[in-house]
């Protein structure tokens, strides 16, 4: 049975090898000339593109208050259960709004779950990936670390209703 | 038996029967809104329409009544495109607002959306609104938009609490449920139209937004409202009891439970005055002890008195096994003959429907299992005198707050030497107390209450307290206990030190020098069947979850 012969030989000069090594560097050598794509974290700071799933945040309306009626869907939806909401009722038209709404930040796998199934546009991913936590409690964040200005995560929403 | 055919399975029927219960009887559930099998026939929604052969146009299986050799298909082409265009229908002014609707999860509207309905609305104009949030009466919320018009609240109030306050306005898309002017919807079994509206229309406004049905637990247990003993569901998040629903038995409530029932025999579990780990008194006040100091603290000043002046209230409240362990260590262990319990009898709370007089859940099964004066023995209020007298120096009360029952009891008992109570919550009662063991409430134990027909029934837990494990103990998951860790917030809930009575009497008895025989209710059960004529043969798989009914339910004198 004869050894399976490989789909390419090398030919000659790829043997000797000397003038792949001289194409290699000179595509290093084209390369230092180009522009960086490396930054220098966290002096400068990445800014992602609107389809980044940073931490998910909820929406804080102009009016100062959450989009969230409260629906729990987000939670049920979540794999990792990372999400617990307790409703209340408010006099608002919306009758129900969160007191409580907490995403455990060591369960969240960033999935986006729970954007793609809120009936409200009310938890979006942001663009926050800077993520440390001393401590277990630290890590669940409450409506104070949640709630975002609806300016901050405009451009998600726009990206959402565009390719959701 | 006459027969029909339904979706080519031949099934019996007997005669008078409509084809939905015809199928219901053989299993098969015909889609429906209106129609309940408790309440009459009012051939509305329209959802159960089927094919009949022969027949020009398709019936309601409501109120088409079976007839030998009819060929009905509820599955046939024309069947589910009539059943396509009723959802349709109901959809079009439907609000859609499951987000804040507490059905939302339980609701059938929601499940036949998915079950049979296309999905898809041609309906683009504004849909018609109507007055949201409204109460309706102190314990029900109506949402009018939500209202599909099938009339089953009208109809139970009518026909099951027999006191009718809804009716329907106006016609067409406007039309409305109402109270009669002046009227409000209050009546004792309000909150029935809750379970009953098939959406989201009537909820609940003590557990209004407080959880989402997905999140809870259910556990099969009965009411301790009264001595009718309704069969319920618990519905348990994070170790709290959130609602109680009535659970179909009907031999004791069918479909039913009052409001009382279902609003008020609950909140004292979740309550911060529960009493968490074994109380003694120390110089007027009561100071937390641990179990070990506590029993034979206890049991060594028990000790001091001679048995004639020791007596022993049981209780009404809890289940057999307690009152039978608590009335042996009463006549055995100690020897005495004085042990009753406090009736809680309220004329004014009994009805013809299911509530009943005697607002206790177990007092046939405390007298059943022995918990009454031997002979030569005091009663309740004999043991009161004795007390008042100075005959009686120590008493010891399991579960029941009589001081709160009778105020005037409360300058009787201050005459005591030594007070022992077992109690859940602390209360006028154990302020007397000298030493106060932490019980576990009906929703953390297992046991057994005999109801006014004399059938006993179970009691699972469905809360639990520090010394149980939900998973490892077999009680109902909810998924959020499945998963949860202690560092979930969701699932590190409050859980007390606390214990079923039968328990610390188990424990008290020990210190006597008797060996512990039990090592679960059930254990205590077998011996009750074993030594009581009313429970024999019986044991928790027999009961079930329906119960069974005593042959005797005579007390002995033991
Ligand atoms: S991104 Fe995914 S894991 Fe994170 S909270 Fe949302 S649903 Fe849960
Ligand atoms: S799905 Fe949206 S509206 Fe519902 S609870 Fe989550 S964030 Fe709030
Ligand atoms: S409120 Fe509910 S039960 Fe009453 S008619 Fe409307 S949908 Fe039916
Ligand atoms: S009738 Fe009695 S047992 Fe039934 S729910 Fe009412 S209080 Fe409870």
């Amino acid at each position: 049975m004869s050894l399976r012969r490989r789909k390419k030989d090398l030919t000659f000069w790829e043997k000797i090898y000397i003038p792949e090594i001289v194409k290699g560097l000179a595509l290093t050598l084209k390369t230092m000339f180009k522009p960086k794509y490396t930054v220098e974290y966290p002096e400068v700071k990445f800014i992602p593109p609107a389809s980044y799933r940073g931490r998910p945040v909820l929406v804080m309306e102009e009016n100062g208050k959450e989009r969230c009626v409260a629906c729990g869907l987000c939670s049920r939806v979540c794999p990792p259960l990372a999400i617990f909401v307790q409703a209340a009722e408010t006099p608002d038209e919306k009758e129900r709004y969160p007191v409580k709404f907490e995403i455990n930040m060591i369960r969240c796998i960033f999935c986006g779950f729970c954007e793609d199934v809120c009936p409200e546009e009310a938890i979006v991913m942001s663009k926050d990936y800077e993520l440390a936590f001393s401590s277990r409690e630290e890590a669940i964040y409450g409506k104070d670390k949640l709630l975002t200005p609806i300016k901050q995560v405009q451009d998600r929403i726009n990206f959402l209703r565009q390719y959701k | 038996m006459p027969k029909i055919v339904l979706d080519g399975k031949e099934i019996e029927f007997s005669q008078g029967q409509t084809i939905i219960e015809a199928a219901k009887a053989a299993g098969i559930i015909i889609p429906h809104f209106c129609w309940h099998p408790k309440l009459s026939v009012s051939g509305n929604c329209r959802v159960c329409l089927v094919e009949i052969e022969k027949s020009p146009k398709l019936a309601i299986a409501c109120s088409t009544i079976a007839s030998d050799g009819m060929i009905v298909s509820s599955m046939s082409d024309k069947a589910v495109a009539a059943r396509n265009a009723v959802m349709e229908f109901l959809l079009i002014n439907h609000p859609l607002d499951c987000p804040i609707c507490d059905e939302a999860g339980e609701c059938k509207l929601q499940d036949y959306a998915y079950t049979h309905s296309t999905g898809e609305s041609r309906f683009t104009e504004e849909k018609v609104h109507k007055d949201k949030r409204v109460p309706i009466g102190p314990r029900v919320m109506f949402d009018a938009e939500r209202c599909i018009s099938c009339s089953r609240c009208i109809r139970f109030c009518d026909e099951i609490a027999k006191d009718p306050e809804l009716t329907f306005v106006q016609r067409g898309d406007r039309v409305t449920i109402v109270t009669y002017p002046g009227s409000e919807l209050d009546n004792p079994y309000s909150m029935n139209v809750v379970d009953i509206c098939p959406v989201g229309a009537l909820t609940n406004r003590d557990f209004r937004f407080k959880a989402r049905v997905w999140e809870l637990s259910s556990t099969e247990s009965i009411c301790i409202g009264c001595a009718r003993g309704c069969n319920t569901e618990i519905w348990v998040r994070n170790n709290e009891v959130l609602r109680l629903t009535p659970r179909l038995n009907e031999e004791v409530n069918s479909y039913w439970m009052c409001d009382h029932g279902r609003i008020d025999t609950f909140k004292f579990v979740n309550d911060d005055s529960r009493v968490d780990g074994p109380f003694l008194r120390h110089k007027d006040k009561l100071i937390r002890a641990g179990w070990d100091e506590a029993l034979s603290k206890a049991v060594s000043t028990l000790k001091q008195y001679t048995k004639e002046e020791i007596a022993f209230i049981a209780s009404p409240y809890v289940t057999c096994e307690d009152n039978y362990l608590f009335a042996r260590f009463a006549k055995s262990v100690i020897g005495s003959k004085n042990i009753d319990f406090m009736r809680h009898i309220d004329p004014t709370f009994g009805d013809d429907i299911l509530r009943r007089e005697d607002k206790t859940p177990n007092s046939k099964g405390a007298e059943l299992v022995g918990a009454i004066p031997a002979k030569g023995g005091l009663s309740f209020d004999g043991i009161m005198t004795g007390i008042k007298s100075g005959r009686i120096k120590a008493l010891y009360i399991i579960e029941d707050d009589i001081v709160s029952a009778k105020p005037e009891l409360e300058d009787i008992l201050s005459k005591l030497d030594l007070l022992i109570v077992h109690s859940t919550n602390f209360n006028k009662t154990t302020e007397l107390a000298d030493y106060v063991f932490p019980s576990s409430t009906y929703t953390a134990k297992n046991g057994v209450f005999v109801n006014f027909q004399g059938r006993a029934q179970r009691i699972r837990p469905a809360a639990s307290t520090i010394e149980q494990d939900r998973a490892l103990d077999g009680m109902n998951l909810s998924r959020l206990d499945k998963f949860g860790t202690p560092f979930d917030s969701w699932a590190n809930s409050k859980q007390r030190d606390a214990r079923a009575t039968w328990r610390i009497i188990q424990a008290l008895m020990q210190i006597y020098g008797i060996k512990p025989k039990y090592s679960i209710a059930e254990d205590i059960f077998i011996d009750i069947a074993k030594n009581i004529e009313a429970f024999k043969g019986l044991n928790y798989e027999i009961l079930g979850d329906l119960g069974v009914k005593l042959k005797t339910a005579k007390p002995e004198l033991v």
